[in-house]
């Protein structure tokens, strides 16, 4: 029998509803209002899990965020959300629990034998237990660990819900709606400007929904709802309740998430988001997060049943639910006595208030006496005892006295810490502040303004006149007129004081805790100071004190306080670990919100797609880009499909979308002299009507692009650019021009959206182009290979250039992007008696590969046009990007790998792209490796698989036979070196 | 990070690219190697103020020079790359 219970009355709970929900199978009643960890203790359950390490049976300890063992398991299947706060998820019918860590059940766990062990199991045990010998950290020790370790396992199944994100901006952000940061949101609200608040829990309050204390002469909760009601009847104030600011990063940019439908039945979510995350840019943020209570390190203080004093409170005045019958209350600080004179008012019957410290009379203490409570002071609790939950505690006196009392809960209160997480996360180091006894933010935190608690003012009068007087003052510096409304006034002022006390020396030897998720004892902060980790930083990591999602909220300063005794130092002078976002856990599904299956990246269709799929076309993604890739007939797979088209083009006549192509047209008296500079070739003899191939470099030398440039007039051109570069290419010309070379009188814009084309290849491709297009005359003298004009297919303008990327006679052709359908539509038409194929990235790929041409795969970042075999195009004549570097010594070396083809020796078998070459039969080493495969096609005029390559000294070793490679499946192929131009090497074909 | 275009305001980091730390002078066209190699492979990379070169390519597409100090990530100058000097 445990004294956890519903009081008869109080509470913000809706009585007169009823939620069913289950936890470990079981089934329990709550209430609308309730949270899960309220409604467990409302049920008398009191052990909420089993710990990290020992497996020992834990009970609740906090009430919000702070909690550091009610971890549990929600939902079922995809839904599974392992290690969630139960203090954090908020009841709802059907709701359904499971505790972790325990196996076969919570009541008896196997892996507890652990505890037995703890002495082998201490501090660094892993780093020392596990070292040899090394071959078995794969083979069993790390699967042995991984399966002990952790707590909730993952569904492993694709989350079913959505997630959302929004930016918001505002004047002020408030973070926190308690005390302070209602005061700071009214009054600046009041003032005009735009204001965002925030709070993690589901409704705005903060503390002083855990308090019996009278605002203005009458009850809390009358001040709280008139703030409240008056927010949110302000336009310019958005509140937003179970949001939590999880990080703080440059120029004052917060990001939060929001739990938007996390609170109801997944049946009745519809279509809400489950979580929204939030990005918040505002001028200033006010912070108010408050401040959480620690716990004390002593003897026992992991039983179920020792609990931090404000989360009895809160549990208290929020569900009206107590967590015992008879508590104890163990404090260095005046809110411990308000908790347990407002226990008493509840009827609790509470045994004793043991202090530390020095007596202080105050209303508090005087009602407490009163009330018959013993009150005990320069006293400690050294141990809590009881099998499985507390059953009573040990007090020291101060001279040496030494009684048992029963009871059935240990509430403590070590003292309070800031939660200046959010402060931390710029880099700013909390200091010490030895009055406090806790680290506080320092003065100057950048544009945060900290009010409140969070500053280290913990007092409620102190909370509301930072909030009132930093927002008025804020507000006037961001050019708001706010006026100062009068403080609320209060009943008597406690002013806060508290005695040091982190840890209770005991010779029980039970263990005391100062990390209760990651079960770190005092005991193992003694043995890691021993072992020399004497820096906070070194200590928190070899016993993985502070770690996970704990954060040092409860812990961290409990613990930094027993390394101080232990070191015998100032806790101020060993300092504090870093806080690092995220401040609460995040689920990765808000951080990716929309950006998952369709929503991961856009996608780019040309103005052809639909067409082309009219016409059979298989897609496939290249880049962001969805591209035709071939068009199968009945019974044809893929590499039957692109060798007919391929064979077509050869013979006839086919067609291809060359939309995705990168175009910039560039105008003005300089615009040839840019080119020049742009290009490692020439082209300052290139004239209107023509069109020339050109490579681009970077400026040490490198190859980075290539493609045609188009001249139409005189200072008027378009360059075409690979698909893949098109967006690089255009802000490469942007930065030349902008930064080095302003003085040229050029303009330029990028026109690939604009104009949409086709390329028109085979032999009969002039015969059907010329029936659509009524100007220029496309015969080989008056358009010869290289021309370029603007014509006209029918009323529409076009551009049309005879190039050729498949070896064939062939032109490109382009019109606005709304008509290019359509002239796809009469190309396949008219074609359709000279047999015209549609083709596609397969066809084009095998065809420019059957003629040398280099694509994405050869122009590596890696190559020069030496390497390429174009060396021949670099002009010596004139300076451009990358005219200075080409000549290094490295460059120049003869065995560099170069441009090769490659075709298999034996006719069956295969090549594989990426495949290394080494001489015949040599060892796949890297010392034997001589070049690699870049694209590989099946060549239907060889019958064959072919290959370009580079390879080491290629040039010289034509018709030699070298081995591809590939290790990853065991492959070796022989293959023969030739020249990289497996069709028409003099080009004929093209020209005619 | 924020970043305050020239013509377009404050505007998310998110809407930029960034290219580096801004070169030394390009040399001139018959520099010696050394001098080009100098110019493509060395910067400095100070704990402190920076000048970067950043394009708002979501935006108006300008490159601009900004004043970053790495050590908070403070933006204390943005300026139009076309009107930077020492180029």
């Amino acid at each position: 029998m445990t004294g956890a219970r519903r009081l008869p009355e109080g509470g913000r709970i809706d009585r007169g509803t009823s939620l069913a929900f289950t936890f470990d199978g079981k089934p329990l009643q709550g209430h609308p209002g309730d949270t899960l960890a309220s409604a467990l203790l409302a049920n008398g359950v009191t052990v909420v899990g089993r710990s990290f390490k020992y497996h020992r049976p834990r009970g609740l300890v906090g009430f919000g965020v702070e909690e550091p063992n009610a971890l549990v398991t929600l939902g079922p299947g995809a839904r599974t959300l392992a290690n969630t706060q139960a203090t954090m998820v908020e009841l709802h019918q059907g709701l359904d629990a499971r505790s972790q860590n325990r196996w076969p059940s919570l009541a008896f766990d196997v892996m507890a034998i652990n505890g037995w062990a703890s002495r082998f199991l201490a501090a660094g045990f892993y780093y020392k237990t596990f070292m040899w010998p090394p071959e078995a950290w794969t083979a069993f020790y790390e699967k042995v660990i991984r399966r002990a370790a952790g707590l909730g396992r993952a569904s492993h199944e694709p989350d079913p819900d959505h997630y959302a994100k929004a930016h918001a901006f505002a004047d002020i952000l408030v973070v926190g709606a308690g005390p302070a940061g209602l005061m700071a949101a009214l009054v600046a609200g009041r003032a005009g400007a735009r204001v965002i608040l925030v709070d993690e829990m589901p409704a705005l309050g903060g503390r002083l929904r855990h308090t019996a204390r009278a605002i203005d002469g009458s009850a809390t909760t009358l001040w709280l709802e008139a703030t409240l009601q008056e927010l949110e009847s302000l336009p310019n104030v958005r509140l937003l309740p179970r949001t939590s600011v999880f990080g703080a990063y440059d120029h004052g940019i917060m990001a939060a998430v929001e739990r938007v439908s996390d609170h109801l039945p997944a049946e009745t979510r519809g279509a809400l988001p489950r979580q929204r995350y939030w990005q918040i840019q505002a001028k200033a943020t006010i912070l108010a997060t408050g401040a959480i209570e620690r716990g004390i390190a002593l003897a026992g203080n992991d039983l179920p049943g020792v609990m931090l004093a404000s989360a009895a409170r809160a549990y208290l005045h929020e569900h009206a639910v107590v967590g015992g019958q008879r508590p104890v209350v163990f404090t260095t600080n005046p809110s411990g006595y308000v908790t347990a004179l407002e226990l008493m008012r509840a009827g609790v019957d509470v045994q004793a208030v043991v202090d530390p410290g020095p007596r202080v009379d105050n209303e508090t203490v005087v009602a407490l006496h009163e009330a018959g409570v013993q009150l005990y002071w320069h006293s400690t609790i050294e141990q809590a005892k009881g099998r499985g939950r507390v059953q009573g505690v040990v007090m020291a006196d101060d001279v040496g006295g030494r009684r048992e009392i029963a009871c059935d809960q240990l509430l403590l209160s070590g003292g309070w810490n800031p939660t200046l997480h959010l402060t931390a996360h710029q880099g700013f180091r909390p200091h010490w502040d030895t009055k406090l006894q806790a680290f506080v933010p320092p003065a100057d935190v950048g544009d945060i303004t900290v009010v409140g608690a969070a500053s280290g003012r913990f007092e409620l009068e102190n909370c509301l006149a930072d909030g009132l007087n930093d927002a008025v003052a804020l507000c006037r510096k961001l050019g708001f007129s706010a006026k100062t409304p009068t403080l609320p006034k209060l009943q008597e002022n406690v002013p806060y004081t508290t005695t040091a006390c982190f840890a209770v020396e005991n010779a029980s030897g039970g263990k005391a805790f100062v990390d209760l998720q990651n079960d770190v004892t005092v005991a193992d902060l003694e043995l890691a100071v021993r072992e020399g980790y004497k820096s906070v930083e070194h200590a928190k990591r070899y016993t993985t004190h502070g770690m996970a999602t704990d954060q040092g909220k409860t812990t961290g300063v409990v613990g930094h306080g027993v390394l101080a005794e232990i070191l015998k130092r100032p806790v101020g002078e060993i300092g504090t670990t870093g806080y690092r976002p995220p401040y609460t856990a995040v689920a990765i599904g808000a951080l990716a919100h929309h950006h998952r299956g369709q929503g991961f990246a856009p996608v780019r269709r040309t103005p052809l797609h639909d067409v082309q799929a009219k016409h059979g076309a298989v897609f496939f993604e290249t880049g962001l880009w969805h591209r035709a890739r071939y068009f199968p007939e009945a019974g044809e797979d893929m590499a039957a499909a692109s060798r007919r088209e391929v064979e077509a083009i050869r013979s006839t006549v086919g067609i291809a979308d060359t939309t995705p192509l990168g175009k910039i047209e560039l105008m003005g008296p300089d615009a040839q002299a840019f080119i020049e500079r742009l290009y490692c070739n020439g082209f300052s003899t290139l004239k209107p009507g023509r069109a020339r191939y050109g490579l681009m470099l970077r400026e040490d030398g490198m190859v980075m692009d290539d493609g045609t440039v188009w001249c139409f007039a005189e200072g008027h051109f378009m360059i075409t650019t690979t698909t893949a570069n098109a967006a690089a290419v255009m802000s490469h010309i942007e930065f030349y021009h902008q930064y080095y070379w302003r003085e040229l009188d050029v303009a330029y814009a990028s026109v690939s959206e604009q104009w949409a084309g086709v390329a028109i290849a085979g032999p009969r491709s002039r015969e059907l182009l010329q029936k659509l297009v009524d100007k220029p005359d496309l015969s080989d003298t008056a358009f010869p290979f290289m021309a370029v004009a603007e014509g006209r297919v029918g009323k529409v303008v076009c551009r049309i250039a005879r190039i050729s990327f498949s070896g064939e006679r062939a032109f490109e052709i382009y019109v606005p992007a709304g008509y290019a359908a359509d002239l796809y539509d009469r190309l396949m038409a008219e074609g359709a008696p000279l047999g015209i194929v549609p083709y596609g990235l397969e066809a084009m790929g095998t065809m420019r590969i059957e003629k040398g041409h280099v694509a994405g795969p050869e122009l590596d970042g890696r190559t020069t046009p030496a390497d390429l075999g174009l060396d021949r195009m670099q002009s010596r004549k004139k300076p451009h990007i990358g005219h200075a570097l080409r000549d290094r010594e490295g460059l120049l070396d003869p065995a560099r790998p170069v441009l090769v083809g490659l075709k298999v020796v034996n006719a069956k078998h295969r090549l594989r792209a990426g495949a290394h070459l080494v001489p015949r039969g040599a060892e796949p080493i890297q010392s034997n490796d001589q070049g690699h495969v870049t694209s590989i096609a099946f060549s239907p005029s060889e019958g064959r698989y072919i290959a370009l390559a580079l390879l080491a000294r290629g040039t010289d070793r034509h018709g030699q036979e070298v081995d591809a490679v590939f290790p990853l499946k065991k492959e070796r192929v022989t293959v023969e070196v030739c020249a990289p131009c497996f069709v028409d090497p003099k080009g004929a074909r093209l020209r005619g | 990070m924020r970043i305050t275009c020239p013509y377009c305001g404050s505007r998310g980091s998110e809407e930029f690219t960034c290219l580096g730390n801004t070169p030394p002078a390009r040399p001139a066209d018959d520099a010696p190697v050394a001098a080009w190699v100098d110019f493509v492979y060395l910067r400095d990379n100070p704990r402190g103020p920076v000048t970067e070169l950043w394009q708002h390519v979501q935006g108006c597409r300008t490159w601009l020079i900004v004043t970053r100090d790495t050590r908070t990530h403070t933006v204390a100058k943005v300026e139009l790359a076309s009107r930077a000097t020492g180029r």
